[in-house]
């Protein structure tokens, strides 16, 4: 099969799989990048997702062959516990999480937001993540960690 | 004089090393038997230990669900991690430090109550001794029986405890690190999904294959155990692909068409049951007419809905298996394998690896029982398995259908003379270590027999029967049980179990009858209250949410309260809802007071109780398993949903008196069944009639509307 090649956090990567491979298992399994969680493989739950071009997108149902050329983002890509993005720093600042199995898909669906959206309102940060499921009941948290990180971002940190 | 009497947790896990050690200079290792599950007990742990202890949290390495290396504490289940197990763990740190403190003072030649630890260093009057733990750690034997004669600190002492700890476990959360069971990876490991045998005692009439390997588009491998059939591989995509299109690949013999009908409830009063009153004897007479009242309220089967599928990892090397689990207990779990593969446990090595919330008895358990069975098959190879979402929905068990009617005398002063609070579920525990089975356990070759009904006794808070019985002040009270035996699904624990409904039903009947006594529903509560902190909490969230007697309702706006002391035993908790309500009802803002006792984390514990009130309301207003003649029908996020961020409410949470000297109360569960509550309250306000049957869908608001 034709290597297929992709920008994934910045770095470009070449891929040997099947073109109808889900982006998701690409990522979690060809490239050891687990971070992006599978949830349902139903496009339902947000779990998976990642950015394409900025835009999020649900990985599990994305054929890989249907991305190529294009850059991901996933939450990998976001930070590292050295330089973390506001939004990872304003979610532990807030301890927006419980069992935190959601919080990857989230962070990415917030990160398209404010990156559109500096000064996003609870309703439209709301609505950015209505996509995202989670089931322990920490959204009052994670949509003040959002607000905490636009502002922290519009005050000139690091983006 | 008489030793103090031990806690349980310390009867069955006797020796101070099984709960700390000081094996590394500069490191102590405190081991719980109690697993992370989202509810941030690690942190919590961790603080306790650091506390008692009087070290740095850092120093501390935490050892958690392991049954190499932690006490058996049974299940991380029922809000008892903090209420019980913090006390044991508590109770061994602060005997340990007493036997160092003593052995410090020997040498010295001084009075032990003249030295103090900072960071692992004695002090004396405040002075270093140049003594610490760790050159004390030679000279005292931890291998000993714990006594609790040594007191855990005052709170006026605490520091770490009752403070800001980060979770422990967030930051690795927040960067992607791979902290599940579902990331973990091993060299030469294979991915597994399982084909399910889709009830008790089907069989396998025919199985294709040829045409299973064919849809997989690269190399799988099927294993088979009499009806437990595995797809395994290297390759995730291909096991994936044939795990998908496997379904139609395989019958099945001995599929009885269930009844659909039996998604909701009150099939449930036609069917035979075990039966028992609890509390006073039942009333002599009619109980219908005159002054009595009655109430029904019914709620559907309800899902974990864990926002992942299970899964989880095992390996049989040289004669021993290693499992890797995010289940709730791995010593329930290691005994329940043993037993259903007929290995001796000590061969069996069950550790706690994280995964999704689980809310209670999930898939977690099989999903580890499938690790091993394939695991078996294939020594050498490390096997993880993860379930399908549509496996996870459709073959988890789930919370029970319950119909509970509640019945009062009304008393000369208004106030109920009488109170029964009648019950009808099924089983709420199937846990394999309580009686039920595993799923693998049911499709292996000689399959145990099916599991006897049976619920979680009063001891523990009852099942069914949980916050059945009112803390209100009534002459004659009790609880009638009627335990259905058959039901259509396998059904088990999940978060606040009975109580649920038990409190919705009760708290909702009280509201019945403020009305009927132009009473305000506060002002009632409280004129048949007597406990103090029940009563605190009932006046706290009343003022948090500036309660005024006589509110307006009937024009789409209402506004309700709920309250309960979780098991009656653990936290109290009061809630008030605020909802809107036009063909759908929309819950805008939702305030909670709760008295926990001693509360070790108070942001972890306010995380649980705002988490207890999403999943109120989304079961409140969502969620119900549908059914269909071949089971669960409701198999993805469409046909179970649950709420959503466009639709949590405003919510503030208070915590009363966390940091005086009580024993902690468990807090995990305490606000799910007053936030229901609560919303019911508020809706009846708002519709001016009162919705009875869960979820309060936009389909009943409309019946109700029309009913008027």
């Amino acid at each position: 099969m034709p290597p297929i090649h992709l920008n994934v956090n910045g770095k470009p990567v070449q891929i040997s799989a099947g073109g109808d491979t889900p982006l998701l298992d690409v990522l979690r399994n060809h490239l050891g990048l687990s971070g992006t969680k599978f949830g349902c493989g139903l496009e339902q739950c947000g779990c998976c997702m990642v950015l394409i071009d900025g835009e999020p997108v649900k990985s599990c149902g994305k054929a890989v062959s249907t991305v190529a050329g294009k850059h991901i983002l996933t939450i990998e890509g976001l930070g590292t516990p050295e330089r973390p993005h506001p939004l990872q720093q304003a979610f532990i600042d807030e301890q927006a999480g419980q069992c935190g199995y959601c919080l990857a898909g989230i962070l990415v669906s917030a990160k398209a937001l404010l990156d559109r959206n500096p000064a996003p309102t609870r309703r439209q940060i709301a609505e950015a993540l209505d996509d995202n499921l989670c089931r322990c009941g920490s959204h009052h948290r994670i949509m003040r960690a959002v607000e905490r990180a636009a502002a922290q971002m519009r005050q000139g940190g690091a983006a | 004089m008489s030793a103090p009497s031990l806690p349980a947790l310390l009867e069955t896990n006797p020796r101070l090393d099984q709960w700390v050690r000081f094996e590394t200079p500069g490191r102590i290792t405190v081991a719980t038997g109690r697993v992370e599950i989202g509810q941030g007990v690690l942190t919590a742990m961790l603080q306790i230990g650091a506390d008692e202890l009087d070290v740095a949290p850092e120093r501390i390495d935490l050892k958690t669900g392991d049954t190499d290396l932690t006490p058996n504490e049974g299940y991380t289940a029922g809000s008892q991690s903090i209420q019980y197990g913090s006390v044991a763990l508590r109770l061994a740190l602060a005997e340990a430090k007493a036997l160092f403190l003593g052995r410090a003072a020997a040498q010295l030649g001084c009075n032990p109550a003249e030295l103090s630890v900072r960071d692992g260093a004695i002090l004396r009057g405040g002075a270093p001794t140049g003594l610490d733990y760790w050159s004390l750690a030679g000279e005292i034997d931890l291998a000993r029986k714990a006594t609790a004669s040594a007191a855990p600190k005052k709170a006026a002492e605490l520091r770490v405890i009752g403070g800001k700890t980060p979770r422990v476990d967030l930051a690795g959360k927040v960067f992607g690190a791979p902290v599940f069971v579902h990331d973990m990876t091993a060299d030469g490991m294979v991915h597994a999904r399982v084909i399910r045998q889709p009830r008790r005692g089907a069989t396998i009439a025919s199985l294709d294959e040829a045409a299973i390997r064919r849809a997989a588009k690269g190399p799988v491998e099927i294993v088979r155990v009499g009806n437990f059939v595995a797809i395994l591989g290297a390759d995730e995509t291909a096991v994936d692909a044939a795990a998908q299109a496997a379904p139609t690949h395989v019958s099945w013999d001995g599929l009885d068409p269930l009844n659909p009908q039996q998604e909701e409830a009150r099939w449930l009063i036609q069917q035979p049951s075990i039966d028992r009153v609890i509390g006073a004897a039942l009333p002599e007479g009619p109980t219908q007419g005159g002054a009595w009242r009655e109430a029904t309220f019914t709620r559907m089967h309800i899902a974990h809905a864990s926002v992942a599928p299970s899964s989880a990892m095992a390996v049989f090397q040289d004669g021993h298996l290693t499992v890797w689990t995010h289940c709730q207990g791995v010593y329930p779990l290691r005994a329940a394998l043993a037993r259903s593969l007929k290995i001796d446990p000590a061969t069996i090595s069950v550790r706690h690896v994280q995964g999704p919330g689980c809310y209670g008895h999930n898939g977690a358990d099989d999903a580890a029982a499938d690790a091993a069975v394939i695991a078996l098959q294939k020594p050498g190879v490390p096997v993880r398995v993860r379930w399908r979402r549509e496996d996870e929905f459709g073959f988890e068990p789930v919370s029970p259908a319950m119909v509970t009617t509640v019945r009062a005398l009304r008393g000369a002063d208004g106030r109920p003379a009488d109170w029964t609070t009648e019950i009808w579920s099924g089983r709420h525990s199937s846990r394999p270590g309580g009686g039920g089975n595993l799923l693998a356990a049911e499709a292996l070759p000689d399959p145990p027999p099916a599991p006897p009904a049976q619920d979680p006794p009063e001891a523990n808070g009852g099942g069914g029967t949980r916050n059945g019985e009112p803390l209100y002040d009534f002459a004659q009270k009790r609880i009638v049980h009627h335990l259905v035996a058959e039901t259509p699904v396998r059904t088990s624990s999940l978060r606040g179990l009975g109580a649920t409904i038990n409190v919705f039903a009760i708290e909702s009947f009280i509201d019945e009858l403020a009305a009927e006594a132009s009473a305000d529903p506060v002002a009632y509560r409280l004129s048949i209250l007597k406990d103090a902190r029940a009563r605190a909490v009932v006046e706290r969230v009343a003022q948090m949410a500036g309660w005024r007697s006589g509110a307006a309702g009937g024009n789409g706006k209402g506004r309700g309260i709920g309250f309960a002391q979780y098991k009656n035993r653990a936290a109290y908790c009061a809630v008030v809802a605020d909802v809107e309500v036009d063909e759908s009802v929309r819950v805008t803002s939702v305030w909670c007071a709760c008295d926990g006792g001693l509360i070790v984390s108070p942001d972890g514990a306010i995380n649980q109780l705002e988490g207890g009130i999403v999943m109120g309301a989304s079961w409140g207003l969502k969620e119900g398993v549908r059914l269909d003649s071949a089971g669960i029908a409701s198999r993805d996020w469409e046909t179970y949903p649950i709420l959503r961020f466009t639709e949590v409410p405003e919510i503030a949470v208070e915590l009363v008196d966390p940091l005086v000297d009580r024993p902690p109360l468990g807090v995990g569960e305490a606000s799910g069944g007053p936030t229901v509550a609560a919303i019911g309250n508020a809706v009846a306000q708002a519709l001016g009639t009162r919705i009875r049957d869960l979820p309060m869908t936009r389909e009943r608001v409309m019946a109700a509307l029309l009913k008027g």
